[in-house]
Order: structure tokens, then sequence, then C-alpha cells
């Protein structure tokens, strides 16, 4: 109401990390690697509890008459190995891109100069702190040779080679991009860039709570827009690197913005998540309706973005009907005794279908408890997009969901939470001296 | 057109205006409208206004827009006059997203600025009541229909006066 948002709340508020908390994250991430130790251990003596999962390599050969590709992935044999690492490889992309969204979503809003975000800004400049854990595990996974091999499938050796017998004349025609020089100074300019980019963005951020005045938010400003500047094209790039290059043979045109959707919106809903819980705590306070509101509206249009992008691509495969493409969506519906029809069609109700139903309405963009539902479905419909992304090309006939995925992703997810509140308790809850902060406050809509 | 009798209260500042109407409501007084050369925050909900439920209107624009694309490209393509397209069905689901969306698209928009005309008198043949130009200009400006409220002009505008208005005028439509 007009009246009460004269009285101005004290912005002076701290996100307690205790002790606590930090012990049970930690615990939790152990036990999802013990998960991911028992799950491989009972899937090694041939039981399965989790689901679509196959018993040690049974139908290895079964496999391949839907893969386009398997002569080669054939030889080496997919193994329980390759399940794990395409578990690990699939969350480090996919909490990358939920990390490296916070800064992506500060550096639009300095440069839009948009005032209603400053008040929930602390909580997407923390999320980027985590791109350093799964940037370093990309990293190792393809230094390693033997880990290599088992993701990207254009790293065999002699598949550039004319003389060799595994030569791919298709592979061999990509190998001025697709090289391993080149494509490690790709992947360590995304980590160390999105991360150094992320902490210069925060150091003037964090210089402003102490000293006040513009200077700092303008050194923000054009921090943000070289940022800008470099993701635009790294978010393309990085999005062929990481998952397309997986099925080596095909690609598309729509694939980097449609990986970048994809990104953005889980990266929002972990957000719109992460804020809620807060205010469940009863931190952010100045955070009201409306803020809640206008972030809702970002997933909710997002949502559909990602739709309406991953429609595109299908449609014009779908059309064209060349064999060439259609086998991506063939290895996605009857591929692998069709194991993976249902994670496909799940990423659909749950990014598309159940958050556009329901935070369509204006008054469930303002309740809590439909966004939790909404972000909720959003977090979990994206990991089963980057699933579908990942295992067909990476685990191929050993994919499935049981103890192994929900292992990693719990790892994932505890490590993830872990660096974000701990970033979050090194500064002030809101920017105190954001030239901003005050608009934020009285934001109404 | 029955003569009716407003009291135009003229007030200079937004935020002025906003506190006058919720004291002036809360004193029993009907207003008739409120007119600003811009939006001024929770002028709405100091009117009483409800929140206008445009987004249900345009939500079943949008559903018949859908069901309509649906039932257009399944009787075109699947029975009245089914083409060979490269070897798909006749009626294959996905060739037919792109009209459903853009036919949800086009009545949701036509829906909603025709529903949104009609209700709020808008039509081309509507007249305007001025109550004062200047609120077009750099004024804020209510209106008062004397008939519909059961206090006198006098007492009314004193409220206005008492409440901040600089200065209180009648207009009789």
């Amino acid at each position: 109401m007009a009246h009460s948002t004269h009285e101005i709340p004290s912005t002076e508020e701290r996100f307690e990390f205790k002790s606590e908390t930090k012990r049970n994250l930690i615990i939790a991430a152990l036990i999802g690697v013990a998960m991911v130790a028992i799950g491989s251990f009972l899937l090694s003596k041939g039981w399965s509890i989790g689901v679509w999962e196959s018993h040690g390599g049974e139908h290895a050969a079964a496999g391949h008459e839907a893969a386009g590709h398997a002569e080669h992935g054939g030889e080496h044999g997919t193994t329980l190995f390759a399940r794990i690492i395409a578990n690990i490889w699939m969350n480090s992309v996919y909490f990358l891109g939920i990390s490296v969204v916070g800064a992506f979503f500060i550096a639009y809003n300095y440069i839009a100069k948009a005032g209603w975000s400053s008040s929930i800004k602390r909580v997407a400049e923390a999320m980027p702190s985590f791109v350093i854990v799964p940037g370093v595990i990309l990293i190792i996974l393809m230094a390693l040779p033997s880990t290599r091999h088992i993701v990207m499938h254009w790293t065999h050796d002699g598949i550039m080679d004319p003389a060799s017998e595994h030569y791919d004349k298709i592979i061999a025609g990509k190998a001025w991009y697709l090289n391993l020089p080149f494509y490690f100074v790709r992947l360590i300019a995304y980590v160390v860039v999105w991360y150094f980019g992320w902490k210069t963005i925060r150091k003037y951020s964090l210089l402003e709570d102490e000293m006040g005045g513009l200077e700092n938010y303008y050194k923000g400003r054009n921090a943000s827009k070289l940022f800008m500047v470099f993701f635009a094209v790294t978010a393309s790039t990085s999005a062929w690197d990481l998952s397309m290059v997986i099925d080596t043979h095909w690609f598309s045109t729509m694939f980097g913005w449609y990986h970048l959707a994809s990104w953005h919106v889980a990266g929002l809903a972990t957000m719109m998540l992460a804020i809620l819980l807060l205010k469940d705590q009863g931190y952010l306070s100045i955070v009201n309706e409306s803020h809640l509101h206008d972030l809702g509206k970002f997933i909710f249009g997002f949502s559909v973005f990602w739709t309406y992008v991953w429609f595109s691509q299908y449609l014009l495969i779908f059309y064209a009907n060349l064999p060439e493409e259609t086998i991506y969506f063939r290895e996605r519906f009857t591929g692998f005794q069709g194991r993976y029809w249902w994670p496909f069609h799940i990423s659909l109700l749950l990014n598309f279908l159940f958050p556009f139903l329901i935070l369509m309405a204006r008054n469930s963009k303002r309740r809590a408890t439909f966004l939790k539902l909404g972000s909720v479905s959003v977090i979990i419909g994206h990991w089963f997009d980057f699933y579908q992304m990942h295992m067909p090309g990476i685990a191929k006939d050993q994919g499935g969901i049981g103890i192994i995925e929900w292992g990693t992703t719990l790892t994932f997810a505890s490590l993830f939470i872990y660096f974000v509140a701990n970033e979050l308790s090194k500064a002030n809850l809101y920017p105190k001296n954001h030239p901003f902060l005050e608009e934020s406050m009285h934001h109404d809509i | 057109m029955a003569d009716s009798k407003y009291l135009v209260g003229v007030f200079d500042d937004g935020d002025e205006l906003l506190h006058a109407v919720e004291d002036i409501r809360h004193q029993g007084v009907k207003i008739h409208e409120a007119y600003t050369p811009f939006a001024v925050h929770g002028l709405d909900r100091a009117l009483g206004y409800s929140f206008p439920r445009m987004g249900v209107a345009a939500f079943l624009f949008g559903l018949t827009g859908t069901c309509c694309a649906l039932l257009l490209t399944f009787w075109t393509m699947g029975v009245d006059w089914p083409i060979n397209i490269g070897g798909k069905n006749f009626f294959p689901f996905p060739t037919n997203v792109p009209i459903m969306f853009e036919l949800t698209v086009l009545l949701a928009a036509f829906g909603m600025s025709f529903t949104f005309f009609f209700m709020e008198d808008m039509g081309p043949t509507a007249k305007p009541i001025i109550f004062d130009v200047r609120s077009t200009d750099d004024k804020f400006v209510v209106a008062i229909d004397l008939a519909k409220n059961k206090l006198s002009e006098t007492e009314i505008s004193k409220l206005l006066k008492e409440s901040g208005a600089s200065e209180v005028n009648v207009k009789e439509v």
C-alpha cells in the first residue's frame, strides 16, 4: 500500500549459513557418492532398482540397430562406467548452466538498467560461485583419455586419419573445430571467463556496499557489457561443445538457443526457489509479491520460449525428414529399446505443460505455493531435458534412471547449495548502496 | 441525456490525489473516476477497483483459437482434401502446431482488444467526458457524481479542500 512503502525497511540483513546446515549438506553429498557406488555394485551384480535400466550390457547388440553411428562406439562397448561418466558429465553441464545463469541475469539487468531486480540481486550474484566446480570436473573428464573417449566419440584415435580403419569422413571434416587443443582452449575459456567475469561484477557490487556512490555501479555495468558480449558467443559455442558434439555426426542450428533457453529457465527457477526458501526463513523482507510476480513472469515466459525453440528444432527435422537428422530423435524415441522415450516426453510435460498451466494466472505468480510447484517442475524437467540430450549419446544402451542418477544429482545439488549458501553468507542480502534499491523496495505492479 | 452534476477536485500532485481518494472514500463518498496524466501506483486499489479478469477472457479466447486451428487443419488436411506430403500421415500433429500457435495468439489478442474496448466504452462512437483538460497535462483530477452521493455538494467540496485539492469545480454534463 502507498502509505506503508514510505517506511523504509532496514537493508542490513545477513544470511547465516549454520554449521549444522553445512554438515548436513556435506553428508548429503557423501550419501550421493555412496548411492552411486551402491547402485553400480547392484547393477554389476545384475540387480536393477531403477526404471528403464537393463542389466550389464545384456542388450548391447540390440541397441545398435537404431544408433546411427554405433559402428565406432560399439567396438568399445558401453559399460556401466560409461553410465556413471555420463551422469557426471550431464550433471556438470546442467549445474554449470544454472550457476552461470546467475551472472547472466545480473548482467542483463545491469545493461537494461532494471531497478526492480536489485532487491533479489544478491541471490543471483551468489549462484555463479559454483561455476568452478562443474567447470573443473568437465575439464578433468576431457583431460583423461579413458573418460573423454566415453563422452566424446570424435576423440577416438584414428577417427580423423584416412589411413585408419576407424576413419570417419564426416567427423574428419569437422577437424578444424573438433580438435583437442582448440577444444581445451574453448572449454577452459568458458570456465575461466565466466567465473572471473562474474568475480569482477561481484567485486564492484561488494565495493558498492562499502563505498556507496555511483562509481562502482558504472564499473559493474561496464563489466556486465563485456561479460554479455563474451557470453552471447560462448552460450552458443558451449552448447555445441558440451552437448551437441556428443552426437558427433548430428548438428542443429537451433541448438545454441535451445541449450541456453534450457539453462536460463532452470537458473531462473533455481533463483526463485532460493528466494522463496530464504523468505520462508525470514530473510529478504523487502522482496514482495511484485518481485515474485516479475520473476514468475520470467519463468513462465522462458519456459514457453524453451518450448518454442525446442519445437522449432523438432519441426524442421520432422518436416525435412532427412535420415542424418532424424536419427537424433529416433535414438530418443525407439532407439535402445525405447528407454529414452519417457525421459524425453516427461521433459516436455514438466518444462512446458505443467508450468504453462500453473503459472499462467496472475494470482498464481504471486503465491509462493504455485511458484514453488512451478519452479520445482522446471528444475526437474530440465534435468530430464539434459538427461535426454546427453544419455543416448554417452550411456547408449546402459542408460536408465536409478540409484546412480539420484546419487549423482544429489551430490551435485548439495554441493551447489553449499557453494551458493556460502557465497550468500559473505555479503549483505541487499546491495544496500545500489542506486536502484529504493526503486526496488517500492516495486508495485 | 439527463443532466448530471459532477464535482471535480483538482490536485497538483499524484500522491495528494492518492491520499485524498483514500480519505474521502473513507468518509463514504462514492467516486465516479480519477484522471491523471500518468499512472499513479496504488490508485486502482485506493479507488477500490477489483483486479480485471482480462486474463480469464484471454485464456478463453486463446483456447478458442487453439480449437479452431485444430479443427481447421484436421478438416482440411485430414478429411476434406488429404495431400500426401513427404510420405507423412495425412494429419501429423507437429505440422499443426504452428497454426494452433498462430490462431491462439491472434484470437487472444483480438479478443482482448475488443473486450477491452467494449468494457471500457471506448468504441468509435463513444463520447468522452472531459472533466478538466488539464488532467492530460499536469493536474490530477477526481470526479464525483453528486446524484450518487448522500452528502451535499458543500460537504463534499469541503472534504476535497481539506484533503488537499487546489480547486473544486462543478461540471454539468
